[in-house]
């Protein structure tokens, strides 16, 4: 694409800069906009019927599907209303912070060996670092709402998110050391062996993976604000927690938010444990062929969907729990657990090499 | 943490550091905070406003305020005649309809000195025990739902969609029932709704089982109800409380059991008791823990019921539209899904009573909570409020 731009078009360096970022941003938000719309009618058909009824049946016909279509129709069509006595700085400025971290997350996946905006060296670590922005943007919609149930809310995110980044981050480092890099592609590359099915947790290292890919999926569920740590969001308990006031687009923006980081935690959980993009027989295609980009999106995109899937599923089942033992969880148990298998991976890792193998 | 007792009291930290051996004082001087929980709340099941004060997460005092939901349903007792009252008994306790019907035909039939054809208290014990199930359907379903749990709710809905269309089937109704009057039920039982109870019946405990194992087994579910809340059986009997309450706390008292009214000194049933089955006595896990035996006896007498019934006639002869009882004050007490409802009526011998009082249990079993909430966590006020299973309409009435 970027060489398309500079040698046909002729386009300077600044110029490709701010054209190329034009239309990343364009796809990953429309990328974004409607994943929300598919997760939301995928968690409401799904909670439909692990509660034995049906879920959207009528909008669109088959199934509801034009059901997220009306919704988003409706949201875009509301009052824009802003509460009495909010900080309206605040207020308004939560919702656009909250969406533009989560859309420049999207940055670093790779969907495909060619396709990613930007391979990031540190990919993982720009992921941790822009994703708990999040939580200030949080934490301005709680503060600026002008509501003690905002408020509340916000604070649960915030002391939540904040002690389930050490776990989040520790879990990640046990892939991040068996590849030996911190990029989402090169680590995604290195499981494309064995005629695409060298995932992590099949590699010889399996029995830190799966534990690892655990403990990695149960912060991913915390950091997102999904039951069994849906604090921030309680409806039975803090009404509707820091979005309480919201209303219209800006709490739509809330709401993508909501599934785009869902989605996000599921890419990074394919990418460095189920194999990113790889599918089996990948090997047998010709690399960069569009046949073989269209299934390694479709392999990538899938395999995230399930573990999105997965998360649905457990928001459906459990009941959720109370913050000091939220707490006790992260600190007393996944982040030990963590830590000994970082140092079992660790070790693992020497043993390989002291072994020369 | 040690507060100063002005808003602005501003120390230099130089002071605290001169004064060996003495706690540190924080210099930031602090205020709990004033939430208003309510009435409109997802939590508080119905129109129930608790002011509570919080330091952080731990509640440091709460205070019931009610009426939101007064209808001034004594005073319209002592201003319509007995027959025509019936109705507004359905709206005290909107889930258990059958039962306040049931309280108040027993309290006028007393007043009358009658009592119901023997067919007419079959027919009423299935009722109410199919309403007492119900109930507590609705109580455990949404008892999950305060602490996150949906599902189990549809899954008990389901089964509370059966008993609404026997009762719709029976009296037309599917909340507000009119079924029970004085002297007798409204009209027999259409054919084959016998059957459809027994069907129901013979479903109930494998899906009984199924509630089981998904909430009152759940691991989080018991984290967040063993040990919270607990009332000590001195505590409950102190305060008024009764019912599932009551029993929860391991108090033995059961209205049907200790003061028995109808037939059910004939039937073999348990009055279940909380026994600190995952955590304290009387905790929140034991209050739903009650509840969850109660549906398995109420489905018991049901049964017993189905062998017992004969035909004969459904409605007391003497008993007509207007009623107009010998002068005197009689009170009647049933056991209720949530405890013991009672009516207290004074009659002067006119059309209408003098005085209609009502011992509703919500209202009773209420006036605990506040005392429970201090020193809990914010998230335990909708676990323990959920747990005391109030019904708003009959505690405002």
């Amino acid at each position: 694409m970027i060489e398309f731009l500079r040698d046909l078009l002729g386009f300077e360096t600044w110029l490709l800069v701010i054209v190329g970022a034009l239309i990343s941003f364009l796809a990953i938000f429309g990328f974004v906009a409607v994943l929300a719309m598919v997760a939301v009618w995928l968690e409401r058909k799904v909670g439909g019927h692990i509660q034995v009824r049906l879920g959207p049946m009528r909008v669109g016909g088959w199934h509801g599907w034009a059901q997220s279509i009306a919704d988003s129709l409706k949201l875009l069509m509301k009052e824009d209303m802003v509460v009495l006595g909010a900080d309206r700085v605040l207020f308004k400025l939560a919702p656009a912070i909250v969406m533009a971290t989560a859309l420049s997350t999207f940055v670093v996946l790779p969907f495909s060996p060619d396709l990613q905006v930007a391979d990031v060296d540190l990919g993982i670590f720009f992921v941790l670092a822009i994703s708990s922005i999040t939580t200030i943007g949080v934490v301005m919609a709680g503060w600026g709402s002008n509501n003690k149930w905002s408020l509340y809310g916000a604070m649960r995110e915030a002391a939540q998110v904040a002690s389930y980044e050490i776990p989040l981050g520790l879990s990640l480092m046990m892939p991040v050391m068996y590849y030996g890099t911190f990029s989402l592609k090169a680590a995604s590359d290195a499981q494309s062996g064995w005629y695409g099915m060298q995932w992590y947790i099949f590699s010889d290292a399996f029995w830190i993976a799966i534990p690892s890919f655990f403990l990695f999926f149960t912060a991913a569920l915390a950091e997102t604000k999904r039951t069994p740590f849906d604090l921030p969001e309680t409806e039975s308990e803090l009404v509707a927690g820091f979005h309480t006031e919201y209303s219209g687009m800006r709490w739509a923006f809330f709401f993508m938010e909501e599934y785009a980081a869902m989605f996000l935690m599921g890419a990074i959980g394919t990418a460095f444990w189920l194999g990113g993009y790889s599918f089996p027989g990948m090997n047998l295609l010709e690399a960069g062929s569009f046949l073989h980009t269209v299934l390694c999106i479709g392999s990538f995109v899938t395999k995230s969907m399930l573990l999105l899937l997965v998360m649905i599923w457990v928001r459906w089942t459990l009941p959720r729990l109370r913050i000091d033992q939220v707490m006790t969880m992260g600190y007393k148990y996944l982040t030990p657990l963590c830590l000994i298998l970082v140092f079992m991976a660790a070790g693992w890792e020497y043993f390989k090499f002291a072994m020369g193998w | 943490m040690n507060q100063k007792s002005a808003l602005h009291n501003f120390h230099p930290a130089g002071d605290f550091a001169s004064l060996p051996g003495q706690e540190v004082e924080f210099d930031i001087s602090t205020k709990d905070v004033e939430i208003n929980m309510g009435p409109q709340h997802p939590a508080t099941h119905g129109v129930l406003r608790v002011l509570l004060k919080a330091n952080g997460e731990i509640l440091t005092g709460a205070q019931c305020h009610l009426g939101y939901l007064h209808r001034s349903a004594e005073k319209i007792g002592e201003s319509v005649d007995y027959v025509q009252y019936l109705p507004y008994t359905d709206r005290y306790d909107y889930l258990a309809s059958m039962n306040n019907n049931l309280s108040y035909a027993l309290a006028v039939e007393k007043l009358m000195g009658v009592e119901a054809p023997e067919r007419a208290q079959y027919l009423r014990t299935i009722v109410v025990e199919l309403n007492r199930v119900a109930s507590h359907l609705v109580a455990i379903g949404t008892y999950g739902i305060d602490l996150g749990a949906f599902t189990p709710f549809f899954y008990m809905i389901r089964e509370r969609e059966m008993l609404l269309d026997l009762f719709e089937k029976i009296c037309g109704a599917r909340l507000t029932y009119t079924y029970i009057r004085p002297g007798g039920v409204m009209n027999d039982a259409p054919p084959g709704w016998l059957d459809g109870v027994k069907e129901f019946t013979d479903i109930f405990d494998e899906k009984w089982c199924e509630y089981w194992d998904l909430l009152m087994e759940n691991k989080i579910f018991i984290e967040r109800t063993a040990n919270v809340g607990v009332i000590t059986p001195e505590q409950a009997i102190a305060w008024g409380t009764s019912g599932p309450v009551l029993r929860g706390s391991g108090v033995d008292w059961d209205v049907r059991k200790n003061n028995p009214y109808m037939l059910y000194e004939q039937f073999d049933f348990e009055a279940v008791k909380g026994c600190g089955y995952k955590g304290t006595l009387g905790d929140c896990y034991d209050r739903s823990f009650v509840r969850m035996y109660e549906m398995v006896e109420s489905v018991k007498i049901v049964r017993q019921c189905l062998e017992g019934i004969q035909e004969g006639e459904v409605q007391h002869a003497e008993v007509g539209h207007a009623l107009k009882p010998a002068p005197g004050e009689v009170y009647a007490g049933i056991e209720n899904p949530r405890g013991e409802l009672g009516h207290y009526i004074v009659s002067n011998g006119e059309k209408i009573a003098n005085r209609m009082r009502v011992r509703s249990p919500s209202y009773c079993n209420l006036s605990i909570v506040e005392h429970m909430l201090p020193g809990c966590m914010l998230a335990d006020a909708a676990a323990i409020i959920g747990s005391v299973d109030i019904v708003m309409g009959e505690t405002d009435r």
